[in-house]
C-alpha cells in the first residue's frame, strides 16, 4: 500500500460489499427473492439490476434482496425507495425491463408507469 | 514429573527473557509471562528474573507486590472474581459476595482448602449492563441474584 | 467478492459476550448453513452496539431489525422466519420504554439523540477486517496527512478543533502535541492510554473492540505530527477481547504497509507495541503509566518535567486516551470547523458515556457536549426502573462526584461539571435511586481509593485512610459530632497537598455528597438512621400486619431468627437477625418492612 488511490480502491470495493448495511440513505432497489419470486424468475432480474447499476457506477444506490413481498401472483416484484418519496412497486419483472427502470426511475426520478403495480392491475 | 515441568518452564522463561531483553522496558512482560507459566511469582521465580535481566531483586519484588494481578502464592484451580465496580455496587453485589463467602467457606482473597477456588474481589469488569456480575475463570455470569450463586459453583 | 443479500450482525462486545453471544454466533452459522443460505447471508461479529442492557443483540440488515436478548433457542426462528421467509420475528424485537415494538435501528429512542464520532464504526463494521474499516474512510486521514500536510498543519487542525483529552483531565490535545513537537529530540514516543480503570466506564474497551484501526490510525497521525516513530498501547489485562482485536489490527495494518517502514512511500516509519497493565488503577495517571512501561512500580512523579519534555525513557512523549484518538481521523477528514461546530463554548465535539446503575437502558452512548443530564437519563436512558425516585447521578468515577436532581438541567461539559463539584472523568455515569445511601456511596469510593493509592505521598496514603475510617464509623452507626467537619478539613488538605490526580481528586465523592446530601450524613450521625434503608447496622427488618403466617420467611432465614405458628403473624428476633434481607426477598405479601 503506497498511495491514497490504493486505499480508495479497497474502500470502493469493500463498500460495495457491505452497502446493504448503510440503512435508509440513497436509492434502494429491493428484489423479492422468496421461493415464489425465484420460481417466477427473480434471480436474473436481480442480476440485471446489479449489472446495470455497476455499469453506470451509480453511487448511493443499493441493490438488495428480500423475501416474500406478499403478492405471489405478481412476482417477480421489485420495490424502489428513494429519500423523500413513496415506495414504488414494479411487478411481473423481466430482465429486459431493468434497463429502462434504471435509466428513467433511478437516474432521472421518473416513474415507469407501465411497469407499476397500479398500471398492471388496471390493464390486465 | 513435576520437577521436569519446572525445568521446562524455567527454560521457556529464560528464552522469553532473552527475546524481551532486546526491547526497552522488558520487566512487566517478563513477569506477566512468568505468572502465566508458574501460576505465581514465588521467590525463586523472582530470583531467576532478577539474575537473567541483571537487575536487583528488590526491583523485581517491588513490582511483584505493587500490581494486584501478580501473586506471590499460587491460586486455586478456578478464580472466582467478584466485580466491585460502581454499577455492581449500586445493584447490591455485596449480597452476592456474602453468598459466595457462605458457599465457598472462605473470606474474600482466600483459597479453599482443597485448592479448587480462589475468591477474589476484582475491579470493574466492564459489563455494567449485566450488573451484578461475577466471573469464574473467563466465563462471566451476570444479572445475578444471591440464589443463583450455589448453582454456578456446583458447575465447577 | 461475494455480494450478500443480508448481513446479520452479532454484538461481540464484552457484555453481550458474557450474555452468550459467541454461542448465538456459532449457532447462526450452523443454522444458516443448514438452511442453505450461506451464500446469501453473512454473519458478522461486531463491536459493542452500546445497548448492553438488551444483550445479546443481533441486527439483521438490510431491514435493520434489532433483536434483543436473543437466546440460543431463538436462533432457529430468526433463520427460518426472517432470513428464509423475510418475516420479522416481532417477539424478539427490542421494545422501548412504552413497550412499542420497533422495527428499525434508527427509530430507537436510545439512538435517535446520539451523534456518533468516536463510536461511528462500532456495531457497523467487522473489527477484524481492515478492509471494512477502509470502506468507511479508514486510513484516508493518515494518507492525506502523510502525502499532503506538514506536521504543523496537522497540529493546527487539531488545535483549532478544540479537542480536549477524553480521559478525564480535559487538557487541549493540540497543545499537548505542540509541546512534544517543539522539543528537540531524535527519539520521541506516542502512547495510547487504554488503562481504563474507572469503575463503571467501558467506552475505551468498546472502541478498541469495535474499531481498533481508528486508534492505530490516529496514533500514526500523531507520530507523524510530533516526529515519533514508535508507539505503545498500554491496555488493561482485564480486556482480553480488546487485546486480541488490537493484535489482529496491528498485524493487518503491517501487512498493508500502514504501519512499519516507509508508510505511503513518504519515508515515515511508525511501529506499535502493546503493553498489558497488571491491575493498578493509578497507572491511568500518565507519569505512573510511563513508569509501568519502563518496568517499575507504577508511581507518579512530580511535574514538571511534563511527559512532552521528559516522558518515556526520558524522551518527549505524548499520551492520549482511546476515545480522544478515535476522534482524530474524523477531525482530519472533516476539518476543525466541523468538529468545533458541535458542543459548547469550551468543550467541543461529543462525549461517550457509559450509562449504568439504576437506569432502564444501560449502555454506551455518544452525545454532543452540552446535552443535559436530564436528556441523557430520561430521553436516552429511559428513566429509572421499577417506578423508583431518582436520587443522584455519579460522574467521573472515584475522582468525581454525585449530582443531585436540582442540577439535572446543567448542560454537560468539562467546566460545568467541575463547577457543580463533579468532573467529566472518563465518562462513567452511574444513576442512583432512592434506595442508594449517599454516605455509603462515598465510603465505597474512598474504599476504592485507599486500596488503589500507590503509597508514595502521605496526604493520599494516610489522609484517605483516615477519611475512610470516619465514613466506616458513620455507616456502622457510630458517627459522632464533629465527624462531618473533620471530613471536610481532611478533604480540603488532601486535595491541595497530594502529588497526583488520584490523590487530589480522591475526596471529591465525599465533598460532593456532603454538599448535596448533608442531611443523610446528619441522619446517620444524629438520628442513627439510614434514610435510604441501606446501611445494615442502622436498620431493622420488622414484620407488619400484612403477614398471613405462610412461613416462607422462616424457611429462608439463615439464623432461625424468625418465629411464629402457621397462619399466625410471625416475629423477627432482632438479636439473632443478621439483616441479610432474605426474608424480605422471599415474602410475597409485602409484610416485611426495612426501617
Amino acid at each position: 500500500m503506497k498511495t491514497l488511490q490504493e486505499i480508495e480502491q479497497i474502500r470502493a470495493k469493500t463498500l460495495k460489499e457491505i452497502d446493504v448495511r448503510s440503512g435508509k440513505q440513497g436509492v434502494r432497489i429491493v428484489v423479492g427473492m422468496a421461493t415464489c419470486g425465484i420460481a417466477a424468475g427473480a434471480k436474473p432480474v436481480l442480476a440485471a439490476f446489479e449489472e446495470e447499476i455497476g455499469k453506470r457506477s451509480l453511487s448511493n444506490v443499493t441493490v438488495t434482496q428480500t423475501g416474500c413481498i406478499g403478492v405471489c401472483r405478481l412476482e417477480p416484484m421489485v420495490e424502489i425507495t428513494a429519500p423523500g418519496k413513496d415506495k414504488v412497486t414494479y411487478v411481473n419483472m423481466k430482465p429486459d425491463m431493468v434497463k429502462k427502470i434504471v435509466a428513467e426511475h433511478v437516474v432521472n426520478g421518473n416513474l415507469v408507469k407501465e411497469y407499476t403495480i397500479g398500471y398492471f392491475e388496471n390493464n390486465n | 514429573m513435576i520437577q521436569v515441568d519446572q525445568k521446562l518452564m524455567r527454560e521457556e522463561l529464560i528464552s522469553f527473557i532473552e527475546e524481551q531483553k532486546k526491547k526497552k522496558g522488558p520487566l512487566m512482560p517478563v513477569m506477566q509471562k512468568a505468572q502465566e507459566l508458574f501460576g505465581a511469582l514465588t521467590i525463586d521465580v523472582q530470583e531467576l528474573i532478577a539474575s537473567e535481566l541483571d537487575i536487583p531483586m528488590s526491583d523485581v519484588y517491588g513490582v511483584a507486590t505493587f500490581y494486584s494481578q501478580f501473586s506471590l502464592e499460587p491460586k486455586g484451580e478456578h478464580i472466582v472474581s467478584v466485580c466491585m465496580g460502581t454499577a455492581c455496587y449500586v445493584k447490591n453485589i455485596e449480597k452476592i459476595m456474602d453468598k459466595l463467602v457462605d458457599v465457598l467457606g472462605v473470606e474474600p482473597g482466600e483459597t479453599t482448602p482443597d485448592n479448587k477456588f480462589t475468591l477474589e474481589p476484582t475491579r470493574c469488569l466492564g459489563c455494567c449492563g449485566l450488573a451484578p456480575v461475577i466471573m469464574v475463570d473467563d466465563q462471566v455470569y451476570g444479572r445475578l441474584a444471591p440464589s443463583d450463586v450455589a448453582g454456578i459453583i456446583v458447575g465447577y | 467478492m461475494d455480494i450478500y443479500r443480508s448481513h446479520v450482525l452479532v454484538c461481540g462486545g464484552t457484555s453481550c459476550n458474557a450474555a452468550g453471544s459467541p454461542k448465538i454466533f456459532e449457532k447462526l452459522n450452523v443454522e444458516i448453513k443448514k438452511a442453505g443460505l450461506e451464500k446469501e447471508v453473512k454473519v458478522v461479529k461486531t463491536g459493542c452496539f452500546g445497548l448492553c442492557e438488551a444483550g445479546p443483540i443481533v441486527i439483521v440488515y438490510p431491514e435493520g431489525s434489532f433483536y434483543s436478548k436473543v437466546a440460543d433457542k431463538d436462533v432457529q426462528e430468526i433463520v427460518s422466519e426472517h432470513l428464509k421467509h423475510s418475516r420479522i420475528v416481532d417477539r424478539l424485537l427490542f421494545k422501548d420504554a412504552d413497550a412499542n415494538i420497533i422495527t428499525s435501528l434508527d427509530d430507537i429512542g436510545f439512538y435517535k439523540m446520539q451523534e456518533r464520532i468516536a463510536l461511528r464504526n462500532c456495531g457497523i463494521i467487522d473489527p477484524e477486517k481492515i478492509d471494512e474499516y477502509i470502506a468507511f474512510d479508514g486510513y484516508k486521514a493518515l494518507g492525506q496527512c502523510l502525502t499532503q500536510l506538514k506536521p504543523q498543519q496537522i497540529l493546527d487542525v487539531i488545535k483549532d478543533s478544540g479537542l480536549r483529552g477524553r480521559g478525564g483531565g480535559g487538557f487541549p490535545t493540540g497543545l499537548k502535541w505542540q509541546f512534544a513537537k517543539d522539543e528537540d529530540s531524535a527519539q520521541k514516543y506516542v502512547i495510547c492510554n487504554a488503562d481504563e480503570g474507572d469503575p463503571g466506564a467501558f467506552m475505551d474497551r468498546s472502541v478498541l473492540e469495535g474499531d481498533p484501526h481508528a486508534v492505530l490510525e490516529a496514533m500514526a497521525i500523531s507520530g507523524y505530527a510530533i516526529g515519533a516513530d514508535m508507539g505503545y498501547i498500554y491496555v488493561r489485562a482485564e480486556y482480553p477481547i480488546a487485546v486480541q482485536r488490537l493484535e489482529i489490527a496491528i498485524e493487518q495494518a503491517k501487512e498493508y504497509g500502514l504501519l512499519g517502514k516507509n508508510i505511503f512511500d513518504t519515508g515515515f516509519d511508525f511501529d506499535l507495541e502493546i503493553r498489558l497493565g497488571a491491575g493498578a488503577f493509578v497507572c491511568g495517571e500518565e507519569m505512573a503509566l510511563i513508569s509501568s512501561i519502563e518496568g517499575f512500580r507504577g508511581e507518579p512523579k512530580p511535574k514538571p518535567p511534563f511527559p512532552a519534555q521528559k516522558g518515556l525513557f526520558n524522551k518527549p512523549t505524548i499520551i492520549n486516551n482511546v476515545e480522544t484518538l478515535a476522534n482524530i481521523p474524523q477531525i482530519v477528514l472533516n476539518g476543525a470547523e466541523w468538529f468545533s461546530s458541535m458542543g459548547t463554548e469550551t468543550s467541543k465535539g461529543t462525549k461517550v458515556f457509559a450509562l449504568g446503575g439504576k437506569i432502564v437502558n444501560t449502555g454506551l452512548l455518544e452525545i454532543p457536549m452540552g446535552t443535559t443530564l436530564r436528556e441523557i437519563i430520561y430521553d436516552i436512558g429511559g428513566g429509572i426502573p421499577d417506578g423508583k425516585q431518582f436520587k443522584a447521578a455519579q460522574t467521573g468515577g472515584p475522582s468525581g462526584g454525585c449530582i443531585p436532581d436540582e442540577h439535572l438541567d446543567t448542560p454537560i461539559d468539562y467546566d460545568s461539571l467541575l463547577s457543580i463539584g463533579s468532573m467529566m472523568g472518563s465518562g462513567g455515569l452511574i444513576v442512583m435511586d432512592e434506595d442508594n445511601c449517599m454516605v455509603d456511596v462515598a465510603r465505597f469510593f474512598l474504599d476504592f481509593t485507599v486500596d488503589e493509592s500507590c503509597g508514595k505521598c502521605p496526604p493520599c496514603r494516610i489522609g484517605t485512610k483516615r477519611m475512610l475510617e470516619i465514613l466506616e464509623r458513620i455507616v456502622a452507626g457510630q458517627g459522632v459530632q464533629g465527624d462531618i467537619e473533620k471530613l471536610e478539613r481532611l478533604g480540603k488538605n488532601i486535595s491541595i497537598s497530594s502529588l497526583c490526580g488520584l490523590g487530589k481528586s480522591a475526596p471529591n465523592p465525599v465533598m460532593s455528597t456532603l454538599k448535596y446530601f448533608r442531611d443523610e450524613y446528619e441522619a446517620h450521625i444524629n438520628g442513627k438512621k439510614c434514610p435510604a434503608g441501606h446501611c445494615k447496622a442502622l436498620l431493622n427488618y420488622i414484620i407488619n400486619d400484612k403477614c398471613i403466617g405462610c412461613g416462607a420467611c422462616k424457611q429462608v432465614c439463615p439464623t432461625d431468627a424468625i418465629s411464629g405458628d402457621k397462619k399466625e403473624a410471625h416475629l423477627i428476633n432482632q438479636n439473632d437477625c443478621i439483616k441479610c434481607g432474605a426474608c424480605m426477598d422471599k415474602c410475597k405479601f409485602a409484610a416485611i418492612d426495612k426501617k
